[in-house]
């Protein structure tokens, strides 16, 4: 039975190797029919590489390329590597998938922006801001989702944060209060979900369904009677950016970085915390025991509901973190709706993230990057409508999810209620 | 996940697809009035904290808590006004006053006038038109429950379907309405179950999760038809509104102006049935219903889950076209961005609240389109903001997905539920 399984397997990691191939060999198809096709020879892209106040040490060149032959140069990799994996099939397609995509992100600049200029670092910058309420979602679900609760919740927690810290930040006129409140608004949910999914048992995607709509409703109704009616009760103010001294005067790496606000930097805290936290210490040994199988932890003495409890809540506060960025992090400002599915993004930057913390901030860094294409590529008045371009995140979702599941393996009792015997 | 994968297979299959013909074919056991009695308590509660939140939101009220202390009666007075004046409204909005009921008859009585009448079943009429769509999107929703699928993309579906037959719509010309008319509402139907199907696609070929990918396509569909209603499908003008469609596509009417009533709900009425027959009558369903009670069983009996996986999507996409179809061919005539406002959200609770059965969905619909059409009255006439319906649709689910907690709250002992469906097996599996 075991040489059937493995056999299976190869057959389907061959069958894999071939769908990727031929996916890559598509990218090479796209970027020589939608770009090549449409580029004039004799142009050149130019990439700026130095924000838009000279902070940095030293003052960088513009990287300058001729976009044909870039173009070109970039569809040849693809069509290469498509056709190593079909004749040969390397064993980790991870890399290859990698280099593809970028390959294809950097072609669509080329021709974005070709016989113009194109702020690099701005662009770089501005995809790191929309990626961290992604991140701070990623991180919740990874919270849960190690102890084995998931968490579609994590859109309806940031909407309530996010009006929560708006509300209160205009109250108190502090955002650290707003912030807090945010936060144990956000875990207050989180419990609520706990208390369903580990208590009763509830289905956890009905239970996460459930506080999701509550949060839409619950945000909305108040905001129509409250925040719409006296507007000093929705102007909170916002965290100002803060450069950190000589990192920001890296060049490239400072002004993407180092010159954000403060939640920004907790982002970055929470990644090596929340890593550290996860891989070496007694809580994460025990977090990943009953995320991975809940009856030995029991066994051993780890007090699974109460490790459930603990997680969820903490995730919650997380998620918190990522709500209020919406509000008081970037706009100022509390919109019906306004998280627009970047919990649900979260989740998906989990799982590409294989529910670790720098996977997980990674792919939120890719999904920001999709999300930022809109404003920027409509400065650079790209023949496509607007509309498509606010497509790319959910589309990037899309293909992600059905790319890497079934090869990222999820905690093994992920989901499933734990009954004490 | 594995040991667990293997010790399922040593379990004897024979009996484990025994077990689950038992389930699927057993009769329903316990008595009509505690089937009944849970969504009817369910209801009741949320109507309760929903009370509770109208009064803890209005300052007005809020200011005679201070001096609770010294004139209780004041602020409890206050509270059940603002209440009363709220639930009343919503009354008002979806069922009528019978006092203009009793005007209008004598009126009519009186000169053989019968407009007023007409106004005084103008909030019915409402209900009866605000239930169509839920109708559709409830048994999208609750037949994809029936295969263990939770299709949360109702929404976008039904954009997709309106788009999909306005089009028809207005773009044919010439055709009689007989043939016209079920094009425009098929073709939207299709459009529908096409757009869904593709996550059905994606969850049986690559595991990835049915509720992300129509959450995400959700957006894609509004942003979609944003850019149809801003070019392609734009009509002459400023605002982004399709094209009237053709008479000949008009779902028939019965009454003058103002009541908008017309067939498609009888439409909804013959498709609910057909969902029950198909569901519970045919081999089709019964393969649905058993990949939703237990894919490894149903695997096991030689059905081939993925493939039901993709028509329950396909079909539960179809059935909210038709939602979208319908307020395109009945109510609307034409489409307008942002038409749909939460039908296909609000179908979740509806069908969690029907028990994913036809019929119980097509009574939750009929309770929901009254709510719903007596909150715009209420935010108009109370002031209170229509998303209320939201928070009390939250607590309905939750009380139905936990009985535990009305079983609690009402020390009652109900019969535990078995075979209940599951939607959470990881991420793909």
């Amino acid at each position: 039975m075991a040489v059937a399984a493995r056999n299976a397997e190869l057959v389907i990691a061959r069958r894999r190797h071939i769908g990727t191939g031929i996916f890559f060999l598509l990218v090479a198809l796209l970027i020589l029919v939608f770009f090549v096709r449409t580029t004039p020879a004799g142009l050149d892209t130019a990439f700026g590489l130095n924000p838009g106040r000279a902070t940095t040490a030293v003052k960088l060149p513009d990287l300058v390329l001729p976009s044909l032959p870039s173009l070109w140069f970039l569809a040849a990799v693809c069509a290469f590597l498509g056709g190593w994996q079909i004749a040969k099939g390397s064993r980790s397609t991870g890399w290859a998938l990698g280099v593809v995509a970028f390959a294809f992100v950097a072609a669509f600049l080329i021709w974005a922006a070709r016989g113009k200029s194109m702020n690099l670092v701005g662009m770089l910058s501005s995809s790191l801001l929309r990626a961290i309420p992604i991140a701070l979602g990623a991180f919740c679900g990874i919270l849960c989702e190690r102890a084995a609760v998931i968490n579609i919740a994590i859109e309806g927690m940031m909407l309530t944060a996010a009006f929560v810290a708006a509300w209160i930040g205009s109250i108190t006129h502090n955002l650290w209060i707003a912030l807090m409140a945010a936060m144990l608004s956000s875990a207050f949910l989180a419990a609520i979900l706990a208390v369903l999914s580990i208590k009763f048992k509830v289905d956890q995607i009905v239970s996460g369904t459930v506080i999701n709509i509550f949060a839409t409703g619950l945000t909305s109704y108040l905001s129509a009677k409250f925040l719409q009616v006296y507007q000093n009760l929705n102007n909170p103010g916002i965290f100002k950016p803060i450069s950190l001294p000589l990192l920001s005067r890296i060049p490239i790496i400072g002004p993407v970085f180092f010159e954000h606000n403060i939640i920004v930097y907790i982002t970055f805290l929470l990644l090596i915390l929340i890593h550290v936290m996860l891989f070496y210490t007694r809580w994460g040994l025990r977090t990943r025991a009953v995320g991975e199988h809940p009856k030995a932890a029991d066994t051993l003495g780890v007090n699974v509901f109460r490790t459930r409890y603990i997680n969820v809540i903490l995730g919650g506060l997380v998620a918190g973190i990522g709500g209020a960025f919406f509000t008081i992090g970037s706009v100022g400002r509390f919109d019906e709706v306004m998280t627009a599915g970047k919990g649900f993004i979260g989740l998906a930057a989990m799982i590409f993230g294989k529910w670790t913390p720098f996977g997980a901030f990674g792919s939120s860094i890719i999904f920001g990057f999709a999300d930022s294409l809109q404003t920027k590529l409509q400065i650079l008045q790209v023949p496509i409508p607007s509309e498509f371009l606010l497509m790319a995140p959910y589309l990037v979702t899309m293909v992600v999810l059905a790319g890497v599941i079934g090869r990222a393996v999820p905690p093994a009792a992920d989901g499933q209620p734990y009954e004490k015997q | 996940m594995s040991e667990q994968k293997e010790r399922a297979s040593q379990n004897n299959p024979d009996t484990r697809a025994q077990a689950l013909a038992r389930l699927l074919l057993r009769p329903a056991r316990g008595s009509v009035w505690q089937a009944i009695l849970l969504p009817v308590l369910a209801v009741f509660t949320a109507l309760v904290i929903g009370a509770l939140v109208i009064v803890f939101t209005d300052l007005q009220v809020l200011n005679l808590y201070k001096d609770f202390f010294s004139a209780p009666g004041k602020a409890l007075a206050a509270s059940w006004k603002s209440i009363a004046s709220a639930y009343s409204a919503l009354f008002k909005g979806s069922i009528g006053n019978p006092a203009e009921f009793a005007k209008a008859i004598s009126v009519l009585r009186a000169t053989g006038d019968a407009a007023p009448l007409r106004q005084a079943f103008w909030p019915i009429s409402e209900s009866l038109v605000t239930s169509v769509p839920y109708i559709f999107a409830g048994l999208a929703v609750a037949l994809g429950f029936q295969c263990g699928l939770f299709n949360i993309g109702a929404e976008g579906q039904i954009f997709i379907g309106a788009l999909a037959s306005v089009y028809v719509g207005y773009s044919i010309k010439g055709l009689p309405q007989y043939i016209h008319l079920p094009l425009a509402f098929l073709t939207g139907a299709a459009a529908a179950g096409l757009w869904a199907a593709v996550a059905g696609v994606l969850k049986a070929k690559t595991g990835a999760h049915e509720v992300i990918n129509t959450i995400m396509m959700n957006y894609i569909a509004f942003l979609l038809s944003d850019w149809l209603l801003n070019g392609p499908m734009k009509r002459p003008g400023y605002s982004p509104i399709s094209p009237a469609i053709q008479d000949s596509a008009w779902l028939p009417k019965f009454f003058p102006d103002p009541l908008r009533f017309h067939a498609g709900f009888f439409v909804a009425l013959g498709i609910a049935a057909v969902v029950y027959w198909l569901l519970f009558k045919t081999t089709i369903g019964f393969e649905i219903r058993s990949v939703g009670a237990n894919p490894d069983a149903a695997r096991y009996a030689g059905i081939s889950v993925t493939r039901n996986f993709v028509l329950a999507m396909f079909l539960s996409g179809a059935l909210a076209g038709m939602a979208g179809a319908n307020e395109v061919l009945g109510v609307n005539h034409q489409l307008a961005s942002a038409f749909s406002s939460g039908y296909g959200f609000d179908s979740i609770a509806l069908a969690l609240l029907g028990k994913s059965h036809p019929v119980g969905v097509v009574l939750a619909a009929l309770l929901f389109g009254t709510l719903r059409s007596g909150a715009t009255r209420m935010q108009s006439l109370a002031g209170v903001p229509i998303d209320i319906i939201s928070i009390l649709q939250a607590l309905v689910i939750i009380f139905i997905a936990a009985p535990a907690i009305i079983r609690w709250l009402y020390r009652l002992r109900l019969e535990r539920e078995v075979g209940e469906t599951v939607f959470t097996r990881g991420w793909g599996q």
